[in-house]
């Protein structure tokens, strides 16, 4: 129960009296901590800064989603221990960003089909 | 016969667990209140999820009786609305949805798995309480001038009216999690409380389906849940988000409407299929064919399930490409469910077959669900359903797969398990006539609204045209005749309690593992893990035994 | 043939049988009955809390599709609308809950360790930056309410956006670094910089030459606002009662490193939080 930083990891006793193993999760170093904790405030300021170069609105939303993306990558894959958990865990949570892509890539869609008709009866009723 | 108790001759008299079974081993209802016994908590289920089904039922008896006549037969117009509203809200969120999942999936899940309890007691003993809130709230928007919106809340009459809608939208919300839970905790359990030589693939079809229907639940029902927020925020301070003058659309309502509710009827149905997947191959005495194609089609449905939402939306002014997709996906359906319907029939081929009442359900299942399945198909056909949405044609083939479907799936496994939870058998004499009464009262009430849908009878109308009434009239005696079949159903089930326990541990014969515990089981459900070493669906080794009318396992004939 | 062994003789104690799960749920107390070792009880807890984690995914995706349609239809509203909104107390927020992030993540390695205090010291910061984003949230609603930037039909401004800092140090100032090229406000260009009128109401009501029109419909982003933003809230606020709950039980002396889970959980139900927020901060703040 030191609290010197674990490189490998290990932060349980390895066994107990029994001889089983009671090691249950990997525990993360501090200096991993906040280095990541760094590089997000980093990539924070880095999104805020970019917003005062214009690159068309289509490209700003890229870049900001891919700075978030990143983000969210750190978040995910250290904070929330993806790195060292089983595969599984990082399988469903794409998977579920898959679905709701799915949702709204579909949704999106169908309402840029007819929204052109929606503007059109706009025009016509007059502003 | 007999062996010594160290093998795995489970029971030579039946009732030696009554002093300890999960149903006798805590008194008092504060221990059924505050159980974290997976079957305890399942019977209350059942318990509810039947009584549920009484109110909702009563709401169809009423409508129906309503549809005698055209005009004013015994309500208003607007009583007639709040009818089918409350009648759809309750069945469907009260009822189908739960159903076997919540009433038999919890209470046979760990047993057939091989586990003490699923993985997390206290969130199942959660999600029951999440139903009754649920319930309570439906109940509310009941008394207090009922929602008339129809149970698919579409925008913008269900953001104008001034009935009580907000309440029944918070219920189906608060519902909505109690099925989130109950997905959760299967999907878990099933990962992680698997005993020694219980692989994927020797796991029973019922756990494969209440595994595909879980994952449905937990990807599903929380965009149901945002939409139903949304309804609400926007009834209370009007926002616009579906409002045109607002620059809102009502059509997306429908988009995040049915992106769940077309998976939830995959959650009402691939549980079903569950079911009768336990019961063909038991009562046929035949291992079932093709297990992995079935256990694997139930994956399949959940996937494609997610693809096919818009086929509910083909006259809402959606785009014609998207509906050609929504279309084409819904085709595909067709298939693993075919496969899992020729797959049961071949498990029947050259068995033998015993017609005792979980199997004549499965039956009917059989007959009836292939006809609602395939007038799915034909409602999937665009140049069709342009003439077909909003007419009987629409209610007759939901009503054929969910009460022709999961109902009588149903009521397949609480017959199947019934011997099981309750350590009473029930008289199969009455079981036979009401399942044949059931049989001949669905048929009769929603056949004929095919016909009526056909020729052009519009759904959720209060009145119609005079040259509708015969068949309407057809319809409602098979409603009155379904219910008394469901009359007669409860009486002699709710009477079997009365009797002494008589049930055998197996009177089925079946080789999953709930059949290896008492009638009913213990609080503990097994000592030991059990070793599994085969497939579940190996009858050789067991041989009937008249004395204790059920079936026993052969003494051991190795070292 | 090898047959199935379930033993249905009852059990003289309470949980029979083998020695080794009687000392293993003995000793450790929060060992539920159904799971075999500490371990079995975490993997199954994890898993547990990914599959809701999903759930809020599915949940709040809802919102961003709701998002996604309405911006990808109406761009000149979401432009006209972001600039009622103020970067600075939106990057403050993502700051104060990156912050608490890393807060949470520590206190899971304070349980896993057996660190109590700083355990405790973690959970309390963590409960803190938490106020501390709801009170920059409460700053800015009622900056909203003040300035009547409200949901749908509430819609009406008492200052149109030309008067607004955020628009004229966007567009107004002469020689200023953010030259108005491309700016799609409704097709309309800012192609001069106008002097810049006070931002609080005054005579300023002229708009200056190339200031976009109101859009119509500008309510419907505050809707998108209030609603994503207002149902993220709410998931802040259930985590510090998630939080506070843990505190008390820190304080208790309940964690440790054969029983950490229950901070491990909610730490990961409070990245999801600061996940969601790291997506709509840029998504709401930061159009242009």
């Amino acid at each position: 129960m030191s609290d010197h930083d674990h490189e490998n990891g290990h932060g349980a006793p390895a066994s107990d009296e029994h001889g089983h193993s009671t090691e249950i999760s990997h525990v993360t170093p501090v200096r991993m901590l906040i280095a990541v904790w760094g590089a997000l405030m980093v990539l924070t300021v880095i999104t805020v800064g970019v917003t005062v170069v214009d690159l068309g609105s289509q490209t700003n939303l890229v870049v900001a989603m891919t700075i978030a993306t990143i983000k969210a990558g750190l978040v995910v894959t250290y904070f929330m221990h993806l790195r060292w958990d089983r595969p599984f865990h990082t399988l469903i949570f794409l998977g579920s960003l898959l679905f709701v892509s799915l949702f709204i890539s579909m949704t999106l869609l169908d309402k840029s089909e007819y929204e052109g008709d929606i503007q059109e009866m706009y025009l016509k009723k007059g502003q | 016969m007999t062996s010594p108790s160290a093998t795995a001759d489970v029971l030579t008299a039946p009732a030696e667990s009554d002093s300890d079974s999960y149903l006798t081993h805590d008194k008092g209802i504060l221990s059924w209140l505050l159980t974290l016994d997976h079957k305890r908590i399942g019977v209350m289920y059942l318990m509810c999820v039947m009584g549920a089904f009484l109110l909702g039922g009563v709401f169809a008896l009423l409508l129906r009786t309503e549809l005698l006549t055209p005009g004013r037969t015994i309500v208003e117009h607007d009583t007639y609305n709040q009818l089918f509203t409350l009648h759809g809200a309750v069945m469907v969120f009260l009822v189908i949805i739960p159903g076997i999942p919540a009433a038999l999936g919890n209470f046979v899940l760990p047993l057939q798995l091989g586990a003490k309890d699923v993985a997390f007691p206290r969130l199942n003993l959660a999600s029951w309480y999440l139903w009754v809130i649920g319930a309570t709230f439906l109940l509310v928007s009941l008394v207090t001038n009922a929602a008339d919106t129809g149970w698919t809340f579409y925008t913008p009459y269900s953001t104008t009216t001034t009935t009580s809608v907000i309440p029944a939208l918070f219920g189906a919300f608060i519902l909505g999690f109690s099925s989130i839970f109950t997905g959760l905790n299967f999907i878990t359990t099933m990962h992680k409380l698997r005993p020694p030589g219980m692989t994927w693939f020797r796991m029973p079809l019922f756990l494969w389906a209440l595994y595909s229907t879980a994952v449905i639940q937990v990807l599903a029902t929380p965009v149901l849940a945002i939409t139903l927020l949304m309804l609400i925020v926007e009834r209370f301070i009007g926002i616009g988000i579906f409002d045109p003058a607002l620059g809102g659309d009502p059509v997306l309502f429908q988009h995040f409407f049915w992106f769940y509710s077309h998976p939830a009827v995959y959650i009402m149905i691939v549980p079903a299929f569950g079911v009768v997947s336990e019961i063909f191959p038991t009562f046929s005495r035949k291992r079932i064919f093709g297990y992995k194609f079935i256990a694997l089609s139930s994956v399949a449905i959940a996937i494609l399930g997610f693809l096919v939402w818009g086929h509910h939306m083909f006259v809402s002014g959606q785009s014609v490409v998207a509906a050609t997709i929504f279309s084409g996906i819904t085709f595909l359906i067709a298939i693993p469910t075919a496969i899992k319907v020729f797959n049961w029939i071949t498990t029947m081929y050259k068995g033998r077959i015993h017609l005792d009442t979980p199997m004549l359900y499965a039956l009917f299942f059989l007959w009836v669900f292939s006809i609602g399945g395939l007038t799915g198909i034909f409602l999937g056909v665009m140049s069709l359903d342009v003439h077909l949405h909003d007419t009987y044609f629409v209610v007759a083939h939901f009503h054929y797969v969910m009460m022709g479907g999961s109902i009588t799936a149903f009521l397949a496994g609480t017959h199947y398990w019934w011997p099981k939870m309750f350590g009473r058998t029930y008289n199969e004499k009455w079981g036979r006539i009401a399942c044949g009464l059931l049989f001949v009262g669905l048929n009769l009430t929603f056949f004929p609204q095919f016909i009526l849908g056909t020729r052009g009878m519009p759904r959720r109308y209060y009145n119609y045209l005079e040259e509708f009434q015969g068949l309407h009239q057809l319809s409602t005696i098979g409603a009155y005749l379904m219910g008394v079949a469901f009359v007669i159903t409860a009486i002699y089930l709710l009477g079997s309690l009365r009797k002494p326990m008589d049930a055998p541990a197996n009177p089925w014969g079946s080789n999953t593992l709930e059949w290896r515990t008492p009638s009913p089981p213990a609080y503990y459900n097994f000592h030991n893990p059990p070793e599994v070493v085969e497939g579940p669906y190996e009858y050789a080794d067991w041989v009937y035994d008249k004395r204790t009318r059920g079936y026993q396992r052969k003494a051991s004939h190795d070292s | 043939m090898a047959q199935l062994v379930a033993d249905q003789v009852p059990p003289h104690e309470p949980s029979g049988g083998h020695g080794h799960a009687d000392a293993e749920h003995a000793a450790n107390p929060y060992l539920a009955h159904h799971f075999d070792t500490p371990k079995h009880q975490f993997d199954s807890g994890k898993l547990g809390i990914w599959i809701f984690l999903i759930t809020e995914i599915l949940f709040f995706g809802g919102l961003f599709c709701a998002y996604a349609i309405y911006r990808s239809l109406h761009p000149d509203i979401f432009v006209y609308a972001h600039y009622y909104l103020d970067t600075f107390w939106g990057a403050l927020n993502t700051g104060v809950l990156i912050l608490s992030s890393l807060t949470a993540a520590w206190a899971v390695r304070n349980a896993q360790l057996g660190e109590q205090k700083k355990l405790i010291f973690n959970i309390v910061a963590t409960i803190a930056l938490a106020f501390c984003f709801l009170g920059v949230k409460y700053v800015e609603y009622s900056h909203k309410f003040h300035e009547g930037t409200l949901p749908g039909r509430y819609f009406n401004p008492t200052h149109e956006v030309w008067e607004l800092e955020s628009y004229q140090k966007a567009h107004g100032q002469h020689g200023s670094a953010t030259a108005a090229e491309g700016h799609a406000a409704a097709g309309h260009e800012a192609a001069e910089p106008a002097g810049h009128a006070a931002p609080a109401g005054g005579e300023a009501k002229q708009p200056p030459p190339g200031a976009p029109v109101r859009p119509r419909n500008v309510g419907v982003f505050f809707s998108i606002y209030f609603c994503m933003t207002g149902l993220h809230g709410i998931h802040v606020v259930a985590g510090i009662i998630t939080w506070g709950w843990l505190l008390r039980r820190a304080i208790r002396g309940e964690f440790g490193p054969a029983h950490f889970g229950a901070v491990d959980y909610a730490a990961l139900y409070w990245h999801l939080v600061d996940l969601i927020w790291i997506y709509l901060f840029p998504l709401l703040y930061l159009i242009h």
